[in-house]
């Protein structure tokens, strides 16, 4: 027979999300909270991200990965009810809230949990996920792996680089390799309007004269061991167009064409997920279709900054300790469904009874747009509207909804974005 | 000069079968092959089907020794724990004329000793595999199997190094000299003699020939292109389901793989040469219809990764197994097109029996090593795996998260006969990287263990064969 230690409160990763959620679940009343971290060390994908911009929302500053992972690991560490199991996988976790893993230090264990939450983080899409045809040469990488490399193992993965994708972790990788001394060549993006954060735009492209090929994709990879040069081509929507390619001889190509959050854990459980996030269904206090589990992070969906997925998390460890201390959320759940203009949002269903001062809802926009306005109705009834300048699908949306607003609220709620002239 | 009786060239599952064969005699027996790992050709990209044996043309080679090489593959999985599944294969029919085909490939099946093969109707095929489109008129059921061609072959060439054969790897043969009925084989990696020799060269067959003046046979190549989906679409089907052939091959198939992923491929097309194996963005996406058009419900947002592998395909289309006409101690192995890998072993027995018709002399060992176990983390229940990280936490180490892959398992595989010295060795070897983050996370920590423990700079690992390098400098002096 197997030991099932029981905890409160078990936190499956220990990233950011994972540790604000240990911290929140700590400090609403779980005595018993356990973090299960895979890697060596807590902090996750922060470690290698030894750039600085993050914090500025929730320290109103600016600081490194590292940095701002460290902080909530000094107070994890230091926090008599929660403890750490570092180099432990999660095999299994059931519907029941038995969680089976497996490290060198404690073997095979299973515990029971009062209440789980999911923080596994994602990962990065491959060249096999988007079936970028050619030669199968060394020197095509995720921009993560090569961050890992430079940040981490201190080693170079090439010297001519062309990157494909804008997704945030490309433009940093650009600027770094860059630093080191490599040459970034090209950023192609498929869609027309870059996929990252304004600022790295900026910061990581444009202040170090990279060019950056929007609707652009690469059609050919040619090398036989090393890549020798990468195939270009104009694109119409998804298909390249005849007579624009054009090539660059590069020994490396480093995708940053999205990210996928991680959720075979969350499958095997049973526990709902949405396609439009590939996270989990969650609702208003971040617990998912399976009482009892909870998610946070990026593992729920891609967040463009880390000081969200705090916020996030945050939340989530309170429910869950809510929950492991017999206070569980119940009552109507309200959908909220995508209007023009929304290609998702986080939560997706909403408990009203549960919602306290004002519901917070993430979305993300399908296009870069102008001057918007953001509506949020129910059937008739037109509960708030919000304005923005500006939209684009590298940044994400937050809603705060007053609560007041929603009193009476039965009907699916559902939010969309008109163009203002 | 190292001397070998018998110099087998190439270590795909054609020579690694051979190998295997002749360690278990009085024999030295050597390997060269031009790569730096084994199977590195047509042997790691395939369909990774054990065919029933009803495609060949009676008579033919291709034929008896497919039906033989299935029944010693099941031994040799068996024996050397190799993972291998039976399940029933389908040709699907969708057109009278199709139908016709699969009455005449019951016949063939027949005459060529397939058992347990029969043709079944619309309702009977839907039941075999439920997930085939329901417009399918009628089927050719037969029982087959699915295996890892990868592992098939390292564990037959493995279990001959432990049989004391010797595989040189990185050895690509460049000269072949014969004088007084030795063989001077001259390679990038060193020279060697042998009395004897086995060209087991796959896409090279022809050019090794042609090294001793043999001119004999110049094969095409043939390529074909595979989608890998995800666990998650791996069991979409229970069976390996075929289209009806036709002069392109087999046809695209959809079929589950031993390590729970989902296939779909290949297409057919002529190529220059055995290294032409990039995939190509107007052929590739075709492969999906012809997919669906099988099993409809195949979700190929779940792909993973794409490949493409090249077989050599002789002119006259059957396996060219016979001694050399311009060297007679020198046997071809060649020509190993579909049904290769289900024939591989009976291909190795027929070229052992022509080696002993040119004068070989076989005498069996005493005491040969005929078994092999490999610790396959993932597959054990719970109570294994508490006492398996109990004996070495290694084991308890996970370093592929797709896979479950422990440290333990890459340390073994690097320390077993045939070392590896690349990242994708260690995938083939032990499933890490092979996930759906396609080595994402991995790699590199695969990358620091496979430096660590053959005591080398990180710098000098590559991801695949000898000059694909993986990092070209150290970022920084001082670490």
């Amino acid at each position: 027979m197997m030991n099932e230690k029981y905890y409160d409160v078990i936190v499956v990763g220990g990233g950011p999300a994972g540790l604000a959620a240990a911290l929140s679940a700590a400090e609403n009343g779980a005595e018993k909270i356990l973090i299960l971290e895979r890697d060596n060390d807590i902090g996750g994908i922060l470690n290698q991200c030894v750039h600085n911009g993050f914090g500025l929302h929730y320290f109103k500053e600016a600081l490194t990965g590292p940095e701002y992972a460290g902080r909530f690991a000094e107070l994890v560490k230091a926090h008599d009810n929660i403890e750490i199991c570092c180099d432990t996988m999660v095999l299994n976790i059931s519907a029941d809230r038995h969680v089976s893993c497996v490290s060198s230090k404690n073997g095979y264990q299973v515990f029971r949990a009062g209440a789980i939450v999911l923080a596994m983080g994602c990962r990065e899409r491959t060249r096999g996920a988007i079936a970028i045809p050619g030669d199968r040469p060394s020197g095509v990488i995720t921009a993560g792996t090569a961050q890992r490399y430079v940040n981490i193992s201190g080693y170079l993965p090439g010297k001519k680089v062309v990157i494909l994708g804008s997704g945030d972790i490309g433009l940093i990788m650009a600027r770094r390799l860059t630093l080191e001394g490599a040459k970034v060549l090209a950023c192609v993006e498929l869609a027309p309007h870059c996929n990252g954060l304004a600022r790295n735009i900026v910061q990581c492209l444009d202040d170090f004269g990279i060019p950056l090929y929007l609707s652009h994709t690469v059609t050919n990879i040619v090398g036989k061991d090393r890549l020798e040069k990468v195939c270009i081509s104009k694109v119409d929507g998804y298909t390249p167009i005849p007579g624009t390619e054009f090539e660059i001889e590069c020994d490396t190509l480093l995708l940053s064409v999205g990210l996928i959050p991680e959720n075979e854990l969350t499958r095997n459980a049973g526990v709902g997920i949405d396609g439009r996030t590939n996270g989990a269904y969650v609702y208003e206090n971040m617990e998912t279709d399976t009482a009892g589990i909870f998610a946070c992070g990026n593992v729920v969906h891609v967040h463009d900054l880390v000081d969200y997925v705090t916020v996030e998390s945050m939340k989530a460890g309170a429910s869950a300790a809510k929950f492991a201390l017999g206070n569980k959320a119940d009552g109507n759940a309200i959908s909220i469904s995508n209007g023009n203009g929304v290609n998702y949002t986080v939560p997706q269903r909403v408990r009203l009874e549960n919602v306290d001062k004002a519901l917070e809802v993430f979305f993300r926009t399908n296009k870069v747009r102008g001057k918007s306005l953001i509506k949020v109705t129910s059937g008739d009834k037109e509960i708030i509207t919000f304005k923005r300048e500006h939209m684009a699908p590298g940044e994400m949306e937050k809603l705060i909804i007053p609560a007041k607003m929603l009193a009476g609220v039965t009907d699916t709620i559902k939010i969309e974005v008109e163009d203002q002239a | 000069m190292k001397h070998y009786d018998v110099l087998i060239i190439g270590c795909g599952v054609t020579g690694a079968a051979t190998a295997y064969y002749l360690s278990k005699n009085q024999l030295s027996v050597g390997v060269v092959e031009g790569c730096n790992d084994i199977g590195c050709g047509a042997t790691k990209a395939n369909s990774a089907i054990l065919h029933a044996g009803y495609d060949p043309e009676p008579g033919t080679l291709c034929a008896r020794l497919n039906i033989e090489g299935i029944k010693l593959a099941k031994e040799i999985c068996e024996k050397l724990s190799v993972l291998r599944r039976e399940l029933p294969s389908l040709v699907l029919a969708f057109t009278e004329k199709d139908m016709e085909l699969v009455h005449k490939l019951y016949e063939q099946g027949i005459e060529n000793g397939v058992p347990g093969i029969r043709v079944l109707n619309n309702a009977e095929t839907l039941e075999a595999e439920p997930m085939v489109n329901p417009e399918v008129l009628g089927a050719l059921y037969a029982p087959s199997a699915i295996v890892d061609p990868w592992e098939y072959t390292c564990a037959m060439a493995e279990t001959a190094v432990r049989n004391g054969a010797e595989v040189n790897l990185s050895c690509k043969v460049t000269a072949i000299e014969e004088k007084d009925g030795v063989y001077t084989v001259r390679t990038t990696g060193g020279d060697f003699t042998a009395s004897y020799l086995v060209n087991a060269a796959g896409s090279y067959a022809s050019e090794i020939a042609a090294m001793v003046g043999d001119h004999s046979f110049t094969p095409l190549h043939r390529c074909g292109q595979y989608y890998v989906l995800d666990k998650s679409e791996g069991a979409r089907v229970n069976t390996v389901v075929f289209r009806c052939p036709d002069e392109n091959g087999k046809g695209v198939l959809v079929s589950p793989t031993t390590h729970g992923n989902l296939i779909v491929g290949p297409d057919a097309y002529i190529v220059k040469d055995g290294k032409t194996v990039g995939t190509v963005a107007e052929t590739l996406h075709k492969l999906k219809p012809s997919g669906k058009k099988s099993v409809p419900s195949i979700d190929f947002s779940k792909t993973i990764h794409e490949y493409a592998g090249v077989r050599p395909i002789a002119e006259d289309s059957d396996f060219i197994i016979r001694p050399s006409e311009q060297s007679a101690h020198l046997i071809h192995l060649a020509g190993i097109k579909s049904p290769g890998l289900s024939a591989a072993p009976a291909i190795a027995l027929e070229g052992i029996k022509i080696l002993c018709e040119q004068g070989l002399t076989l005498t069996p060992k005493e005491n040969v090593i005929d078994e092999r176990k490999v610790i396959r983390f993932k597959r054990l229940n719970e109570e294994e795996k508490a006492a398996v990280v109990k004996e070495n936490p290694l084991y308890g180490q996970i370093v592929c998260r797709c896979e479950t892959v422990t440290e333990g398992e890459i340390i073994d595989a690097i320390h077993r006969p045939i070392v590896p010295r690349s990242i994708d060795g260690i995938k083939r070897r032990t499933s890490a990287g092979i996930g759906r983050c396609q080595g994402g996370f991995c790699s590199t920590r695969v990358h620091e263990i496979l430096a660590r423990e053959l005591g080398v700079s990180p710098l000098d690992i590559t991801l695949g064969d000898d000059g694909s390098y993986i990092l070209t400098g150290e970022t920084k002096e001082v670490r």
